[in-house]
Parts: C-alpha cells; structure tokens; sequence
C-alpha cells in the first residue's frame, strides 16, 4: 500500500516537472495556446464548402419582365452577389478570367419568346474550373432556381417530389462538420511534437543522464514523458470545444464524456508515435522534421477536408493505421449524431492498437539507445 | 560583400546539408510524399456513394425510378426492405444516404404526386451535398422520360450526359420552362486534382522557404556557430545571402519535382507560359525564405521558430490561400486576413497561369505584390541579422 | 618581450549595464575598466564567476555596445567601427562555433575564406598551424568527433589563420587536459614571442595567469589590482606557511580546519602531502588549529599568484560562512582498508564497436574514501564513469555498487547514489525549490520528509535567498550547488561527481571541497573526476586512466613518488601519462600486475 502511493508520488513528482519545464516560459505557453484559438476561429470561418456569397456576372440580352423576374429570384436568394453587368459577349472572358466571379449568367436574346412560345429556354451559365468544387455549387444553386421558376410558370408541381432530408445536419452546413474535426487535429500538431521533444530537449541539455540515474524505472520515466503532452492536449481541445460551442453555437449532441474518451484514447496514440520519434531521433531538429513527415499524412488522410471515400481503394486501406481517421470520424459522429459508446467503441481499436505498439516500441529503443 | 567569402559560407552551408538528413527531409522527401498524397489522396470528386435503396413499392415502376444508380459510377445501391435495415447500415457507417421509395409511390405517381424520401448523412457535407444533386439529377431525367412517355424502363444514366460538369448535369426540358446550360472553363475535366497541385506547389515551397531555413538558422544562433563567424571580416548580409541561395536551390528542386509530376503523372495542363510560372515562383521562394530568416534571427530558438513558422506560413497557406476553400465565399474579416498572406497571391497566380492562361492582370497584379513582400521580408531579415549579440 | 610605446589595446572607463534575467533590475557588469595590451603581450583576465570577463571580450570584439567609455585598438575606436575592428583580431569564446559536422580540413577551409588569405599563404599557414597543433593526422574527422582538448585547438588554428595583430580567448582550457592545455600554452607563449601577436585571455587556472606578461584581477565587474604576475604574487609575501598533518590524518582535514578558522587563516590548500595556507598575521601561533593538532610546526614559503589572488579577493569580498554548515570532525580518522568495499569493479571492458573505451579495468573503494579518477580527455574515465552509475553496461567484467551488482540490481544501486553531472544538469528554466522538489520526489522522499530535507539542504548550501530564482540564471558557482544538493538529497552513502569544478573559479572551488571533506568525513564515498590535479591532493586514492588502460593507481603521495617527485601534482600526472606513452607494453604488464586496491609501487 505505501509502495504504491509512494510510486504514485514519484510519478506525480516528475509529471509536475515535466509540466513546469514545458510552461515556464512564456513564451512557449503563448505558442501553446495562441495558435489553437486563432486558428479555431480562423478555420471555423474558412472551412467551409458552403456558398453564402457567390460573386457573378449578368449578361441580359433579353430585357423583357421573364429575364427581370428570373435575375430578380436569382438575386433574391441574398446568396448571387452581382459584380459586374456585362453588355457583350466579348466581356464575359475578362470577367471569368479576373477570377472575380464565380460565375457569369448570360440571358439569350430571344429568353422571353421561348417561354411564352412554350419550348425551353436556355440560360446560359459559364463557371470558374480553377475551383470546381464551388463552380459546381454555384452552377446548382442556378439550377434549382430555374427549376423552381419553370414550376412557377408552368403552375403545376412536378410528377415526382424528392422529400430531402438531412441527418445530423440538417442545413448541411460544412462549419458543423468541421469545428468538431478540430478538436482532435488542433491538439494533435503541438501533442505529438512536445512528446517528441521532451526526451530529445534532455539529451541536448544533457539533463537525461541525471534523471536517468534517479531509481525512477524506464516505464516510470516513460508514463512520466506522456502524460503532460495528454494533459496540454487535453486543455487544447477543451479551448477548441468551448470555441465550437460558445463561439459558434453549435452543441455537442452527443455525450462528453464519451468525446472525452475518445479524446484522450487519440492523444493517447499520438504521444506514443511521438515519443517513438523521440526515441530514433538524435536531435531537436530531427524530432522536428520526422514528426512533421509523419503529421502531413495523418492530416491529409484523416478524412478531415476531403472524404476518404473519394481515395483510391490502397489509400483508404492505408487510412487504417491513422489513429487521426478515427479520432475525426469519432468526434464528428458523438458531436452530431450523438453516437454513443456502442457505436464508437469499433474506432477504438485502431487507435489502441497505434497506441499499444508505439508506446513499448518507445520504451524499448530508449533501452536500446542507452546502451 | 565579398564574392569569396559568399563562396565560402554558401559552400558551407551546401556541406552541412548534404550531411544532416533531415534537411533531406524537408528537401524532398516531403515534397514527393505530399505529390503521392495530394494528388492521388484528396479529391472532392465524389464517387461510388453507398446508398440503402428501401423499395417499399415494389412495383415496375418504382424500381425503374431507381434504376440510375446501377450504372451510375456515382452510386454504389444497397437494395433493403425496411427503414430499420437502413438505419443500421447508415449507423454502421456503411450506407452514405438512405433513398426510400415508399408504398404508395406508384398510386400517386399516377395522380402526379409522386413522391421519394432522400436522407442524406449530414457529418460529412461534401458527400451530402454530392448525393442531394445527383439524386435529384436523376430523378429528375427519369421523370422528363416518364412525361415524355418513353423509356419507362431503363432511364439513361446522368453520366455521360453532359461533357462538362456533372454536378450540374442538364435539368429536364419540359416546354415553356427556364433550364440551364452550364459549362464550366478551365478544368475540362472537373477535376479537384487539377485545383490541388498548383496549391500543392505553394505548399512545398512555404515548407522549404519557411520551415527549413527557420530550422537552420535557429540551430545557428542555439549552438554558438555565428559568435566565433562574427568576429571575421564577414558581413551579416553574407551571412543572410549565405542562407538564402542554397536554400533557394533545395525549393527549386521541390518545386521541379513538382511541376514535373504535375504535367507528366496528374496531366494537369500548363496553359500560361512556364516562364512567369518558374519568375512567380523565383518570387515566392524569396519571400518564404526571407520570413523563415526573420522568424529565427528574432526567436533564436528552435522550437520556437519551428512553431511560429508553422503558425505564420502553413498552416495559413493550407487553408487561407484559397487551396481547399474558396476565398470568395467567406466572410470579410477572414478575406482580409488571408490577402495579408503572400501565399494568397502566389495561389491565385499559379491557379491562373495553369489553368486559365496569361491573364495579364492577375499577372501583373499578384507578382507586384510577391516582388513587395520578397524585398520587404528578404530587407526584414537582413535588418535583424546583426552581428550583435545584445 | 618587445613592448613598444604605443599599446595596441586601451580600454578606458568602461561600464556595462544589463537588466537582470528575473526580476529586471540593472545589474552592473563592467565599471570604469581600464586595460592596456602592448604589441607582443601575453595578457590575463582573472576573476570569479560572473567578473566580467566575458562582457569585456565581447565589448571589444564589438558583440556589445558599451554603455560608457572607449575601448579603442590598433587606433579604432571599436564602438565607431566594430567592422574594422573584427577584420583585425581574432576571437575565440568560450564556446568555440566549430562546425561539428564539417571536418577540420573544411572549418579551416571556412574561416581561410573568409578573412581571403591567398592560396600561396594559406596552404603555408594551414601547415603551420596543424603542426602546431598537432591535428595533421586528422584533417579529414569531423570537428564534433575531437576531443574536447583538440576541439580547442582547432578554434584556435581557426582564429589564428588570418595572422591577426591581436587574439581574444575566453577561457580556452576548461575541460580540457592538462597535457592538452600545456601544449596550448606552448602555442600562445611561442606566438607571444615569435610573431609579437598581443594576446588577452581569460582563465580560472592561476598557473596560466602566471605564464601571462600582465594580469588584471577583476571582481564583480571592477578592477581589484593589475600588474606582472609576480608584482602580484608580493602581495602574499611572508604571508604563506606550509604544515606537514600528524601521521595518518589527511590533509584534507587540517586544511578543512585550517579554512575554518577566518580569523587567522586567509585560505588553505592541500599540496605535495601537506597543507599551505595564508596566514592574516605574522604571528601564527594563534591558530586556532592548535585546539586539534597541537604538535603543528608550519615553515613559512614562498607565495604563488593564487595565493595573491585568493587575498586580493578576500580582501574585497564579503566573509564566506558557508563552511559552518558542514561540521566535521577534523580528528575522525580516514578510511581505512578494513572499511566495507562500496564499489567493486572487476577487469571491467567496455567497446564501442571496435573501439575499446575501457580496456581491463580494477580498483575497489572503501566507503568513506575520496577516489580521484584522473586522466587526458578521451581516457575512458567518463566511459567507467556512466558504468559505475549504472547509465551504460559493461561489455565485460563485473561491477559491484554498495553491495548490488549492476547487471542485476541497477534500480536498487541507484537509490543509494548521488551523481553530478560532468556540465551542469538541472533544469535550467525550474527555480531552485522546484528542481530540489523534483529530484526529492524522484528519490522516493515522502512529501514530508521531502519539505524537511530541502530547507535543510537549502539552508546547508546557502541558496535560501536564491530558491526562488530560476537554476539556469544562478551564477556558476552556484549552479554547482544546486548540483550537490540535488545529488545529496536523498543522503546517498555513496556520490559521483563527474568533473564538478570545471569552469569554477578557486574560491567557489574552495567551498566545494570543504563540503566534500565533511561529506567523507561523515562516511559518504565519493567518486570523482577532475582536470586539476592539485584537487587530486584531496583524495584518499587517485586511479590514472590514458587510452582506456590503468596507468597508477595508489595514494597521491605514492603517485607522485613513482613520478620522480615533481613539485606539484599537474607535473606528476604529465610525467606519468608520457612515460606510459612512452613505453607501453611494460607499464600495461604492470596493470594486469597490479592488485585492485593498495600501491602502485611496482
């Protein structure tokens, strides 16, 4: 019994100085915790596939009250904002090409007789390829509107309604499904790199020989070395959560506990693949590098601005070993869908598989490298 | 300045990364890992969506109306009898949409209310979004077949159907109503891989500009190395020359590989002149490695530097620069923050030269601007470098 | 010596101001400074930690602006053109910035650029200077794998390749051997003469003060005196004594006594067997040492430039009361050979792939003894070092601490052992408080006991004023402290100190020893490494280690015996390493000869 409260003193000892040795500076504790706000709210605002504004051209060459009244619902929307009106055809390269518009609308001539003469007719709209996942919104939104003008004008529903419906989210809004990603990736860059850095700072500093000679056991000093990234990763990704739900309104639906759990199984993961680093890494500025060439894949293959889905098969095979891929799916389903622990417990694995392999691969290189 | 004694640290410095892998690293291994990665990784195109198709009508005429997604690249269907089932797999994540045709379709559909219940998965826009208007697409053909009064069975399938984009495949023409005819320019062929890789190419060279030569000088000012170089007939503007000439070469070898790879492995067109491509390019090493210089003259610290480079450059070029998010579309305050980023600007030049061409006032424009912000960070870092020690 | 009538270096009224790390005020580093360095002089800055030395050097490299006076050299004001100034002297701090990843070919390379030397010159000079030095054979090894000893000296060839009219070195030779720092000072003082380059240097070795031409002393930023080495030395004139201890009593403890007693005694060393000191008054029969050793008979001696110099400082320093902190028992008697062994090791081997860092190594230590591990740098006794303390294994041969053996029991072994680091290992950013509660709890102290010990330590190795400042800003002799009382928390009955007084000025040096003395006195063993070989006077036993092999092992006396008798210790040690050098093959005969304990006489 005081064999254990004895040890747990010890470790508690060390992670207090590991803790202090991280935050006393200033400087370092501004770098800690800046980055992850700003960044919060810049990414909150940036990230998003959502078109509120959508910046375009008109070229009417119809005049008539039908091309007023289509320009009229399409401006109405609030979401097409004109910025230039054109008056020839010759205009509309310059406009597309000073990528100032997403998109140019040109109105024909003959607009108004081919509605009242009962055939189609064309509106025709020239998107910006250069970005095409907007263009292509962009080119929607038109659609439905012309569509939802034809019904107007026709005065009869079509034959077949799509009832559409969104899970989860309903006005499909990209921010939802962003800010709960941040909250494992904000903590993940800074976790990984101060639990690469603390042992390889001991070496530079020359202060791991005196803690190495301390009767502190290697998994002692190792428990020791994780815990403090987990706990500043922890803080992290509480900020960015009370930025979510604060800032931007948008409620957990799911419970906090289970996010937390999942929070720290993914810290958890990432330390162990930073100390792993620290532990082949001779250097302050290798740890540095080699984290950062490990970071660029978790983050591009986690499914966090692009789906997974759109990879090649061997890609999303690959996505597997990336404890970030279940730590973003896992935190986006307890935060919208409200998923519980019954149906997150599966992404568990991956992550504790990551984590139960870097971490004794860690103790051991350090044994190894000590001799 | 001495041309000699420039000779000497930049020969110096080319030894020092020759014999550090790390700089390697940073150097190449980087830049080709991000091209594998990118290139073939991230994609907004979306495909093969797995959908639950619960035919509650079973009749003819019901499975004709879903009959679209069989061939349709777009869809992967899962055929299911119940709702229950299909909020299973949705739960399961293996269904991304639930398509639901339910009992009474085909009575309806007879009165010419026919209704479908589309329920999309809302945690991942990007794929909702796609599902909504490929769906309606669909359905939407089927119906102008149906009105028509042919091709009951078998509706032609939306791909195919327009060379252009897909996502705003041709509406139905019904008589007497506006439809839309949309093409789309300089991506022929609707593919975010042609968006990314010139956004890929800002990003290897905001690497190797800011994050390795903010690296190697900290290392400089932390290990003691300037203290004894100071008190020589060298100057601190060959010091900072010393710096950027090599680290100049390494971006412009990442920068190569990936233009090479972009013509010849994703054949992303090059229609401006490869010459303003390579000059903006020349332009924004400049800057990139001016700001990595003032970041660690300043911090003199590695970790610091490493971090506030970080923070300044790459992350801001992956999502202020216009890579993945469309500047036009958000909110002020944040259109501003990201036009006070060079990046931004060397973004938008390569995007054009390209994929749009010589357009000579973007041209103009945004080299201006990269040739302001390369004196002013390269004139900030000469500024800095003193060969002072208080 | 060639003085000419105009001095090549005047530094007039200097003043140098910074804001303190920690709580901001102005600390004073330099006040009105006046130094002058003719053509061909060899000049010293000495001085405790924290001087100033540093700080002038920089001021006249032109790396910091002055806030007051002129510093001006071969006729340039260095503040108006510090420019010119670094085209004409060559600077060699503290920590020279050798490119470690370069070899020795390529940083001379670097440097001969960079001050253009024409080719014809510079293949000339590169000879010269790598004969030298003695780096010839190894022009192609990377710089970052020297030897700390041959790391100087190629930051010297480096400074000296543009053939300036003046060097600045700071403190060239901490860590660095004695043979090392002989071949050195054979450099400067041929440089001196030969090529009439002004030297000025900084050093906490007093027998390289007295090598100089001129020495100024400085203390807390001021200048305390100036003048040859031997005007100096005057100074102490009929002030020094030496007294033989009564048989079987170490020296160290009459001198811990002798130290002791402020009133009368100025300062105290152990030297050749006895003990010298510096008596305040002429009459020395007031000691208050009599109380113990009555039967003393101290003869007066001649004075050295370290005793001058520990006057001079005493003078101006306020009274050191540390000592009284560690109480000892100047009669308890030394460790004898019936004491229990605390460290065995057993022909212990230890290779780095084919290199062979510790060849056959035995000796075992009593507890209570002071064991010196001397040798040049690269002589395997850091190696043997880190194996004792359990942070490297041996790659034969058996190692015994306090009863465990290493192989089996290193957890155990460790709790048991206090170890200083060969540079100053704490964290640097932690206050004093935090690092001691750090390693109390790393020791297993209960959070009590913990609280206790630490205003205990603190209180016995004066930091109470400093605990709360961070242990990175400490001065350096303070620093050391701070190293001890990390190491002695948990009261190990047995300490490592890996060269704890390199870079330590003599007074702090002083301080050291007189708590190493109680320490031993009270039955800690103690282990440790050393570059100055007077300290070697200190220990029970002293083991010589070059190349990996054994060379002597035995008594200082016996040591010093087998070397012909040399008058000091560093002279001793150089005799014995070259004669091994020398002639190899019987003298490594002899260390399988010799028995793991007892004398080297063979």
């Amino acid at each position: 019994m005081t064999s254990l409260s004895t040890t747990f003193y010890k470790l508690l000892c060390v992670i207090r100085k590991e803790l202090l040795v991280t935050l006393k500076d200033p400087k370092i504790r501004f770098i800690l915790l800046l980055p992850v706000i700003v960044q919060g709210m810049l990414f909150g605002y940036t990230a998003s596939f959502n078109l509120d504004r959508v910046p375009y051209a008109l070229l009417d060459q119809s005049h008539s009250s039908y091309s007023a009244d289509f320009i009229a619902r399409l401006e109405g929307s609030g979401i097409f904002q004109r910025v230039f009106t054109l008056s020839s055809t010759a205009q509309i390269a310059p406009a597309i090409d000073s990528g100032d518009v997403i998109a140019v609308v040109t109105v024909n001539q003959d607009f108004a007789n081919q509605i009242t003469a009962g055939t189609a007719a064309p509106v025709q709209v020239i998107t910006d390829g250069r970005n095409p996942t907007t263009s292509g919104i962009a080119a929607g939104y038109i659609s439905s509107i012309a569509s939802a003008y034809s019904t107007e004008l026709r005065g009869t529903p079509p034959a077949i309604e799509v009832v559409n419906r969104t899970w989860y989210n309903p006005n499909l809004i990209t921010r939802w499904m962003f800010l709960p990603s941040l909250i494992p990736m904000l903590a993940l860059t800074q976790v990984m790199m101060l639990a690469g850095l603390s042992v390889a700072r001991e070496r530079e500093q020359g202060t791991f020989d005196q803690l190495l000679v301390t009767p502190l056991q290697p998994y002692e000093i190792l428990i020791a070395k994780a815990i403090p990234p987990m706990i500043i990763g922890t803080i992290q990704a509480t900020l960015v959560l009370l930025l979510t739900i604060f800032w931007f309104g948008i409620t957990p639906v799911g419970s906090i506990g289970t996010l937390y759990l999942t929070i720290f199984i993914f810290l958890l993961s990432s330390v162990g693949v930073g100390l792993s680093v620290s532990a082949i890494s001779d250097s302050m500025q290798q740890v540095m590098v080699y984290c950062f060439v490990i970071l660029l894949p978790m983050l591009l293959l986690s499914g966090l601005s692009t789906p997974i889905q759109n990879m090649p098969e061997v890609l999303q095979y690959a996505t597997y070993i990336n404890p970030m891929r279940f730590a973003v799916e896992s935190v986006r389903r307890i935060y919208l869908e409200g998923a519980g622990l019954n149906l997150i417990a599966i992404n568990y694995i991956p992550m504790l598989i990551v984590a139960s392999i870097t971490l004794p691969l860690a103790a051991t290189l350090f044994r190894k490298k000590l001799s | 300045m001495s041309f000699r004694r420039l000779r000497a640290l930049i020969y110096k410095e080319c030894l020092q990364l020759t014999r550090d892998p790390s700089s390697f690293f940073i150097g190449l291994v980087i830049p080709a890992l991000l091209i594998f990665l990118i290139g073939f990784g991230m994609s907004m195109d979306v495909t093969h969506i797995p959908t639950a198709v619960v035919l509650e009508d079973s009749s003819p005429t019901a499975r004709s109306v879903v009959s679209f997604m069989n061939e349709s690249p777009y869809f992967s269907p899962r055929y299911v009898t119940s709702m229950q089932e299909a909020k299973e797999l949705m739960d399961e994540r293996r269904a991304e949409a639930i398509l639901r045709i339910p009992g009474d379709f085909s009575a309806r559909l007879s009165e010419g209310r026919g209704k479908v219940q589309l329920i999309t998965y809302g945690v991942d826009t990007t794929i909702a979004n796609a599902t909504t208007t490929y769906v309606q697409n669909g359905i939407a053909r089927w119906q102008q077949s149906y009105l028509s009064g042919t091709a009951i069975n078998g509706a032609p399938a939306i791909a195919g159907a327009s060379s252009s984009a897909t996502l705003s495949a041709t509406p139905p023409i019904v008589p007497g109503s506006v439809t839309v005819d949309s093409r789309q320019w300089f991506n022929d062929a609707n593919t975010s891989t042609w968006m990314f890789i010139p956004g890929l190419i800002v990003i290897v060279m905001t690497l190797v500009g800011v994050f390795l030569t903010a690296l190697v000088m900290a290392r400089e000012w932390e290990r003691g190395t300037l203290e004894s170089l100071f008190v020589t007939p060298m100057h601190a503007s060959e010091i900072v020359f010393a710096k950027i000439i090599p680290y100049f070469g390494v971006a412009m070898i990442g920068f190569f590989i990936c233009l090479l790879s972009a013509r010849y492995v994703y054949e992303v067109p090059i229609e401006g002149s490869i010459f303003l491509i390579l000059f903006a390019s020349v332009e924004y090493v400049l800057v990139a490695i001016g700001m990595g210089l003032t970041i660690s003259s300043v911090l003199k610290n590695q970790f610091l530097s490493c971090q506030l480079a970080l923070l300044v450059s790459l992350l801001p070029t992956i999502m202020l620069s216009g890579f993945i998010f469309d500047l036009r579309s958000v909110p002020t305050a944040v259109n501003v923050i990201s036009h006070l980023m060079p990046a931004t600007y060397y973004m938008d030049l390569l995007k054009s030269l390209f994929l749009a061409g010589n357009n000579p006032v973007i041209i103009y424009k945004n080299c201006a601007i990269l040739a302001g912000y390369a004196s002013l960070f390269i004139g900030l870092s000469l500024l800095v470098t003193r060969k002072r020690l208080d | 010596m060639s003085v000419s009538e105009m001095p090549l270096v005047t530094v007039q009224e200097l003043h140098k101001c910074f804001p303190h790390p920690v709580t901001g005020d102005t600390v004073v580093a330099l006040e009105a400074l006046n130094i002058t360095v003719a053509p061909g002089e060899l000049v010293a800055l000495i001085g405790p930690d924290g001087a100033g030395k540093t700080t002038c050097m920089r001021i006249l490299c032109g790396l910091l602006r002055a806030d007051g006076g002129h510093a001006v050299i071969d006729g340039i004001d260095v503040s108006a053109d510090p420019q010119a100034v670094q085209n004409r002297v060559g600077y060699m701090p503290q920590k020279f910035g050798l490119y470690e990843d370069l070899s020795v070919q390529e940083n001379l390379n670097l440097y001969a650029d960079l001050h253009a030397l024409p080719d014809d010159v510079r293949e000339q000079r590169f000879q010269r200077l790598l004969a030298m030095t003695g780096l010839d054979p190894f022009t192609d090894r990377p710089a970052g794998k020297l030897s700390g000893g041959m790391k100087q000296k190629l930051g010297l060839a480096c400074t000296l390749l543009s053939a300036p009219k003046l060097i600045i070195l700071d403190e060239p030779t901490v860590g660095v051997d004695p043979l090392s720092r002989r071949e050195l000072w054979d450099i400067l003082q041929q440089l001196a003469h030969d090529d009439n380059l002004s030297i000025l240097v900084s050093t906490a070795y007093m027998d390289e003060a007295s090598l100089c031409h001129k020495v100024y002393i400085l203390h807390e930023g001021k200048l305390l005196a100036q003048g040859s080495p031997e005007a100096i030395t005057k100074k102490a004139d009929g002030a020094c004594y030496l007294v033989t201890p009564p048989p079987h009593v170490p020296a160290r403890l009459l001198q811990a006594a002798l130290i002791d007693d402020a009133p009368h005694v100025i300062d105290a060393v152990p030297q050749g067997g006895a003990v010298r000191f510096i008596s305040r008054t002429s009459d020395v029969s007031q000691l208050a040492v009599y109380a113990h050793f009555p039967d003393l008979v101290p003869q007066a001696t001649p004075p050295t430039l370290e005793d001058a110099f520990m006057m001079i400082l005493k003078e101006h320093s306020q009274p050191q009361a540390e000592a009284s902190h560690f109480v000892i028992d100047y009669t308890s008697t030394a460790s004898s050979e019936d004491a229990p062994v605390d460290v065995e090791v057993k022909d212990v081997m230890r290779k780095f792939g084919d290199f062979i860092a510790v060849n056959h190594v035995s000796f075992s230590v009593h507890r209570g003894e002071i064991f010196g591990l001397l040798g040049p740098n690269g002589a395997g006794k850091s190696t043997t070092f880190r194996m004792l303390c359990g942070l490297l294994p041996a790659s034969s041969g058996a190692l015994s601490v306090l009863g465990y053996d290493l192989r089996r029991a290193r957890a155990k072994a460790r709790a048991g052992l206090g170890y200083v680091a060969q540079k100053f290992s704490l964290y640097g950013t932690l206050t004093v408080e935090e690092n001691l509660e750090f390693f109390a709890g790393a020791y297993g102290l209960s959070p009590h006991a913990a609280k206790e010990r630490i205003e205990e330590i603190l209180h016995q190795f004066d930091l109470d004023t400093h605990r709360y400042e961070p242990a990175g800003e400490l001065p350096g002799g303070y620093k050391q402290r701070l190293s001890m009382a990390a190491a002695l928390l948990h009261k190990p009955g047995l300490l490592f100190l890996d060269e704890p007084t390199s870079g330590i000025d003599p007074l702090a040096r002083r301080i050291f020893w007189r708590q190493i003395t109680a320490l031993a006195a009270a039955g800690t063993t103690v282990i440790i490494t050393t570059h100055f070989m007077e300290e070697a006077e200190y220990c029970d036993r002293i083991l010589i280690q070059d190349r990996g092999c054994m060379v002597a092992l035995g008594t200082p006396a016996e040591i010093r015996r087998r070397a012909g008798n040399p008058p000091s210790m560093n002279e001793a040690f150089i005799n014995i390493v070259e004669q091994k050098r020398n002639n190899p093959v019987t003298t490594a005969a002899n260390n399988r000869a010799t028995p793991p304990k007892g004398g080297s006489s063979s």
